[in-house]
C-alpha cells in the first residue's frame, strides 16, 4: 500500500487563485449594499453603479433589464438574486469592467450585439486584477466573457451558450487576450466559434470545463505558456482543439471527444515544446493527436480508443516521447508523412499488435511497428480511404510491418506492452 | 415450390462439408468474441473473414455441388418441369442452406455478444455475399461442362473479387492520384460485391477514418441514405445478374 | 406418340445423330439397341428435351418437344445411373418427384414396383446409404410411379439382381400389353428378349434399321436377339 504517494506538483496557479478569493470576496459581502429591482428607486444599474462608491455591492433582484454599455469604473461587487437578466437587445456589449478587485456573479446575460469591429461582448474585463466572474448564464452572445490584459482574474461556473452559424461572423465564448495566472474553472460554452480562446496568456488555469459544438475550436490556445489544462471535455467541435506556438504546457485528465469530420482531431499541437500530455482520453476522434512541429513533449499514460488515426505525427517532430499509452480498437494507430522517426515509442499498449509473449514478462517478444503502410497511402491518395479494411490492403500492411520499405524503419516501440497499461500504477 | 426449396435445402444442410462449414464460423465467431474483449474489434476481425471465407466457401462448396447433383438435375429435367424452374429452385435450396449455415456460424454468436446495429450489418453483408457468390457459382457452373474447369473459374472468381480487384484499384488510385477520384472510385467499387458489403459495413464500423480525410463526396455517399440505397441495389443486382445469365445459358445447352 | 422427322444433332464437329425419323406407337416395346457411342442416350435425351437437336423435330402425343416442358408428364424416365441427393431419404425423393410433377400426377398413381421390390423397408433411409442396386429400383419405381403412357427406360437392368429383373421384365411386358409405348436400351441383348417388340437399332448417329422383333427373327432365322444381331452384324460386313 502507497497511502503516501505524492501527488504530482501541477496546481500553482489554483493557489494563487485561490489566494486572491480569500482577499476579495469578504469586500463584497460586508460592504455597502445598494439593491436595484424594476420597482425599486434605483431601478437601472448603470444609475446604481454611479450612485455606488468604490467597494460597494449592487444587488440585483429578479427582473429584465433593459441595458446595455454599463461601464464599471470602481471596484465594485454586482451580484445577481434570483433570475436577474440583463437584455443588451442585440446592440453593443452589455457590461465593461475597468476596475481591479471587481466581481460580477449569479446574473443572466442575453442578446449581445454583433460587430466585426468591436468584437461586442456580455462581460469584458479589461485591465483589471482579480477580478471575479461567476456563476453567470450567456445566451445569445456574440463574445461571452473577454478578458484583455487582466491578471489573477477568475472566470467559474458560468453557462454561455450562443447560436453561431458560421465561422466567420462569431464569437468566442471565453476569450482572453493577454493575460497572466487567470483561473478558468467549471464552465460550460458551446454555440461560439471557439469555446475558450486564450492568446498571449501565461501561468494559468483551464479546469473542468465543458466546450462542445463550437464552430472552430474547442480550445483555442495560442503564444501562452507555462498554462496547465486539466480535467476538460472538448467533445463535438468542428475542429476539436488547437494548441499551438506555446511551450511548457501541461495537458492531463481531459477528454477529447467525438471530434468528427474531414479536418478535426481531438488535438492540434503546432509549434509547442517542452510539455506535458498525460491521462487524456481521446475517443471517437477522426484523429487523435495532430502533431506537426512538436517538440520534447512527454506523452504518457493516455487513452486512444476507437479513432480514425490514433496519432498524426508529422516529420517536423522531434523528441517526443510516447510512454504508457493505450491504443484501443483505432483504425490507424499511427500515421506520418516521414520516412525517418525522432521521436521514442516504449512501453505502449497497441491494440494491433499480434505478438506472443513467451516469456511472460508482460512485454511483447517481438517489437511493433504501429505506423500503417495504408495510412501513409491515404495520406498521400485520400481516395484510397475507400480500401479501408480491405484483405488486399491488410495484407499489404502486414507484409509491410515485417519487412519496411515505406514505412520509417526506426519507428518502433520495442517493449509494446501485451495489456493495456494501467494509469495509477504503472 | 416452397416444399422442393425446403427439400433440397434440407439435404445440404445435412451434408458433412456444410456441416463443418458452420461449425468452422462459430469457432472463428466464438473465438474471437472470448479473444477480444471488446465487441467492436471481435466484429472487425469477423469482417475480414466474413467477406473472405464466406464467399469461398460458398462458391467452391455450390459449384462442387452442381455438379455432384448433375446426374439427379436431368431426372428432375425429365419430369414435366420448365428448366429455368429446376436452376431456380437448386439456387434456392444452396443459397438458402448455406445462408442458414451462416447465420448459425455468425448471425447467433454476433446476437448472442449483443453487437447491436453493427453486427447486424455485418451479418447482413454476410448473407448478401453468401447469395451473391452461390449465384456467381451457378453461372460457371453452367458455363463449364467439365468439373475441374467450373471449380478452377469458381477459384479465379473468388480471388479477383477478394484480392486482385483491389490491387487494382489501388493501382490506378496511385497513378491517377492528381486528379479527383472519389467519384469514379465509387462507381469502381460498385464493381465488386466483396467490396461493396465491405464498405456497407465499415461505414457503421468505424468510419473515423473514411469521414476523414476522403472529403465530401465519400461522406455524402456513405453516410447519406441514397448512398446506402445504391449500395444495396448494386449487391442485390450482383446476386442477380448472373443467377440471370445463369438460366439463359440453362435454358439453352445440352445435359 | 412420338414421331421423330429428320432429327440431326452433333456437338462440335462431333455428329451424334443424323437423319432420324421414327414414328414410335401405343403398344411398341422398342429395344434401342447399338454400339457405345452410336446415339443411344443422344436420341432419348432428345425426346426428353434435355438435348436440344441441331436439325428436325421431335413431337410427342402431338406436341413438338422444342420450346416445351408440359409433354413430358406423358413420359416416365428412367436414367441410366441414378444418382440422388445423399442426405435425402427414400420417401423424400418420391415426394420431391410427385410434388414436381404437380396435383395432377398424384391422382393416379402406380404404386406396385414399391411393394414388389420392397421399397417400403428402405423408406426411411437416406439415399446414400442404399446399395447401387436398391438405388436402381427407386429410378425404375420412379419411371412407372405416375403411369406415364411412354415410359424411356436407359439401360435398365443394370445392376439389379436376378429377382429384381425378373419382376422389372414382368412390369415392363405387362405395361406393354396395357398398350404403352417403352423404349429401352440395354447392353444386355437377352434381357431384352423377353419383352421388346420392335427393335431400332442405331450405329454411329445413324439408323440401321427398325423392325420388329418377330420379322428380324423369321428373316434371320435366329430365335435369339443377340444372335439376330450378330447374324445382321455379319450380314452388314462384306
Amino acid at each position: 500500500m502507497k497511502d503516501n504517494a505524492i501527488p504530482p506538483p501541477r496546481r500553482p496557479g489554483k493557489i494563487l487563485a485561490v489566494a486572491w478569493l480569500i482577499l476579495f470576496l469578504p469586500a463584497c459581502v460586508l460592504a455597502t449594499r445598494h439593491t436595484v429591482c424594476t420597482a425599486c428607486p434605483l431601478s437601472g444599474i448603470q444609475k446604481a453603479v454611479e450612485t455606488a462608491a468604490a467597494g460597494d455591492t449592487i444587488i440585483i433582484r429578479e427582473g429584465v433589464y433593459k441595458e446595455r454599455g454599463i461601464t464599471v469604473k470602481k471596484r465594485l461587487c454586482l451580484i445577481g438574486e434570483g433570475e436577474a437578466v440583463i437584455d443588451g437587445q442585440g446592440q453593443g456589449e452589455i457590461l465593461s469592467v475597468f476596475a481591479p478587485g471587481s466581481e460580477v456573479r449569479g446574473l443572466a446575460f442575453r442578446n449581445v450585439g454583433v460587430s466585426y469591429t468591436e468584437d461586442p461582448a456580455a462581460i469584458r474585463l479589461v485591465r483589471c486584477e482579480g477580478c471575479l466572474v461567476a456563476d453567470n448564464v450567456l445566451e445569445n452572445t456574440f463574445f461571452g466573457i473577454y478578458l484583455q490584459q487582466s491578471e489573477g482574474c477568475t472566470v467559474r461556473g458560468n453557462r454561455i451558450v450562443g447560436r453561431a452559424k458560421e465561422e466567420a461572423s462569431s464569437g468566442n465564448a471565453i476569450h482572453i487576450w493577454k493575460g497572466e495566472r487567470i483561473l478558468v474553472e467549471g464552465n460550460y460554452v458551446s454555440g461560439h466559434r471557439d469555446g475558450i480562446y486564450f492568446e498571449f496568456v501565461d501561468d494559468s488555469e483551464i479546469r473542468g470545463n465543458t466546450s462542445e459544438g463550437n464552430l472552430r475550436y474547442g480550445l483555442h490556445f495560442m503564444f501562452s505558456n507555462r498554462d496547465v489544462y486539466e480535467d476538460n471535455t472538448f467533445r463535438d467541435n468542428g475542429a476539436g482543439v488547437a494548441v499551438m506556438f506555446s511551450r511548457q504546457i501541461r495537458m492531463l485528465g481531459n477528454t477529447f471527444d467525438h471530434n468528427w469530420g474531414g479536418a478535426s482531431y481531438g488535438i492540434l499541437l503546432k509549434e509547442i515544446s517542452d510539455g506535458e500530455m498525460a491521462y487524456n482520453t481521446f475517443r471517437e476522434n477522426t484523429r487523435g493527436i495532430y502533431a506537426e512541429g512538436a517538440n520534447r513533449l512527454h506523452i504518457h499514460h493516455n487513452e486512444f480508443v476507437e479513432n480514425g488515426w490514433a496519432l498524426d505525427v508529422k516529420g517536423n517532430c522531434l523528441d517526443n516521447r510516447f510512454e504508457y499509452n493505450n491504443f484501443i480498437a483505432n483504425t490507424f494507430e499511427l500515421t506520418t508523412n516521414s520516412r525517418h522517426n525522432l521521436n521514442t515509442y516504449s512501453n505502449n499498449y497497441w491494440g494491433n499488435y499480434r505478438g506472443a509473449d513467451l516469456d511472460r514478462d508482460g512485454i511483447g517478444d517481438v517489437p511493433y511497428r504501429p505506423a500503417s503502410l495504408h495510412a501513409l497511402i491515404i495520406g498521400k491518395v485520400p481516395a484510397a480511404s475507400i480500401l479501408l479494411h480491405s484483405f488486399f490492403m491488410e495484407a499489404l500492411d502486414y507484409a509491410e510491418r515485417i519487412f519496411p520499405s515505406l514505412i520509417p524503419e526506426q519507428l518502433v516501440d520495442e517493449k509494446p506492452l501485451m495489456k493495456p497499461a494501467r494509469h495509477d500504477t504503472d | 415450390m416452397k416444399k422442393i426449396i425446403s427439400f433440397v435445402a434440407g439435404d445440404i444442410l445435412r451434408n458433412r462439408t456444410v456441416l463443418a462449414y458452420t461449425a468452422v464460423l462459430l469457432l472463428f465467431s466464438l473465438g474471437l468474441f472470448s479473444l477480444e474483449p471488446r465487441p467492436e474489434k471481435a466484429l472487425l476481425s469477423l469482417m475480414n473473414i466474413v467477406l473472405v471465407f464466406v464467399p469461398l466457401a460458398s462458391i467452391v462448396f455450390s459449384t462442387i455441388h452442381y455438379y455432384n447433383s448433375a446426374e439427379f438435375m436431368e431426372l428432375v429435367l425429365a419430369q414435366p418441369v420448365a428448366r429455368s424452374r429446376v436452376l431456380l429452385v437448386e439456387f434456392a435450396g444452396i443459397a438458402l442452406a448455406l445462408v442458414l449455415a451462416f447465420l448459425v456460424g455468425v448471425g447467433l454468436p454476433v446476437l448472442w455478444h449483443g453487437a447491436g446495429t453493427k453486427g447486424i450489418l455485418l451479418v447482413l453483408g454476410g448473407v448478401m455475399a453468401t447469395v451473391v457468390f452461390v449465384a456467381l457459382a451457378f453461372l460457371g457452373a453452367v458455363t463449364f461442362r467439365d468439373k475441374a474447369q467450373g471449380i478452377g473459374f469458381a477459384l479465379i472468381l473468388w480471388f479477383f473479387f477478394a484480392l486482385v480487384f483491389d490491387a487494382l484499384l489501388l493501382l490506378v488510385l496511385y497513378n491517377f492520384s492528381e486528379y479527383p477520384l472519389e467519384r469514379a472510385v465509387l462507381v469502381l467499387t460498385m464493381l465488386n460485391p466483396i467490396d461493396i458489403a465491405r464498405m456497407m459495413i465499415i461505414t457503421r464500423m468505424d468510419a473515423a477514418a473514411l469521414m476523414g480525410h476522403s472529403g465530401a463526396v465519400f461522406r455524402e455517399f456513405l453516410a447519406g441514405a441514397w448512398g446506402w440505397v445504391v449500395a444495396w441495389l448494386a449487391l442485390l443486382a450482383w446476386g442477380a445478374a448472373p443467377l440471370a445469365v445463369a438460366v439463359r445459358i440453362f435454358n439453352r445447352k445440352d445435359l | 406418340m412420338i414421331r421423330i422427322e429428320s432429327l440431326a444433332k452433333s456437338f462440335g464437329r462431333n455428329t451424334a445423330l443424323s437423319e432420324i425419323t421414327l414414328q414410335l406407337s401405343a403398344g411398341q416395346c422398342i429395344a434401342l439397341i447399338g454400339p457405345n457411342g452410336s446415339g443411344k442416350t443422344t436420341l432419348l435425351k432428345c425426346i426428353l428435351g434435355l438435348v436440344k437437336p441441331s436439325a428436325g423435330e421431335v413431337w410427342v402425343n402431338g406436341i413438338p418437344a422444342a420450346g416445351n416442358w408440359g409433354y413430358r408428364e406423358h413420359i416416365g424416365y428412367m436414367p441410366q445411373v441414378g444418382r440422388y441427393p445423399d442426405q435425402m431419404k427414400v420417401r423424400q425423393v418420391l415426394e420431391l418427384i410427385r410434388q414436381i410433377r404437380g396435383r395432377e400426377a398424384a391422382r393416379h398413381t402406380d404404386a406396385g414396383l414399391i411393394g414388389a421390390f420392397g421399397l417400403e423397408e428402405v423408406m426411411s433411409q437416406r439415399m446414400h446409404t442404399l446399395s447401387g442396386g436398391t438405388r436402381q429400383k427407386v429410378s425404375a419405381t420412379l419411371a412407372f410411379l405416375f403411369d406415364p403412357p411412354i415410359l424411356i427406360l436407359d439401360e435398365p437392368t443394370a445392376g439389379l439382381d436376378p429377382v429384381a429383373n425378373e419382376l422389372l421384365k414382368e412390369k415392363i411386358r405387362r405395361q406393354c400389353e396395357r398398350g404403352k409405348l417403352i423404349i429401352i436400351t440395354s447392353h444386355i441383348l437377352s434381357d431384352l428378349d423377353d419383352v421388346a417388340t420392335d427393335v431400332l437399332f442405331l450405329q454411329e448417329g445413324r439408323m440401321q434399321f427398325f423392325k420388329s422383333l418377330a420379322s428380324l427373327k423369321e428373316e434371320t432365322r435366329e430365335d435369339r436377339l443377340s444372335r439376330v444381331i450378330a447374324r445382321i452384324m455379319q450380314r452388314e460386313k462384306p
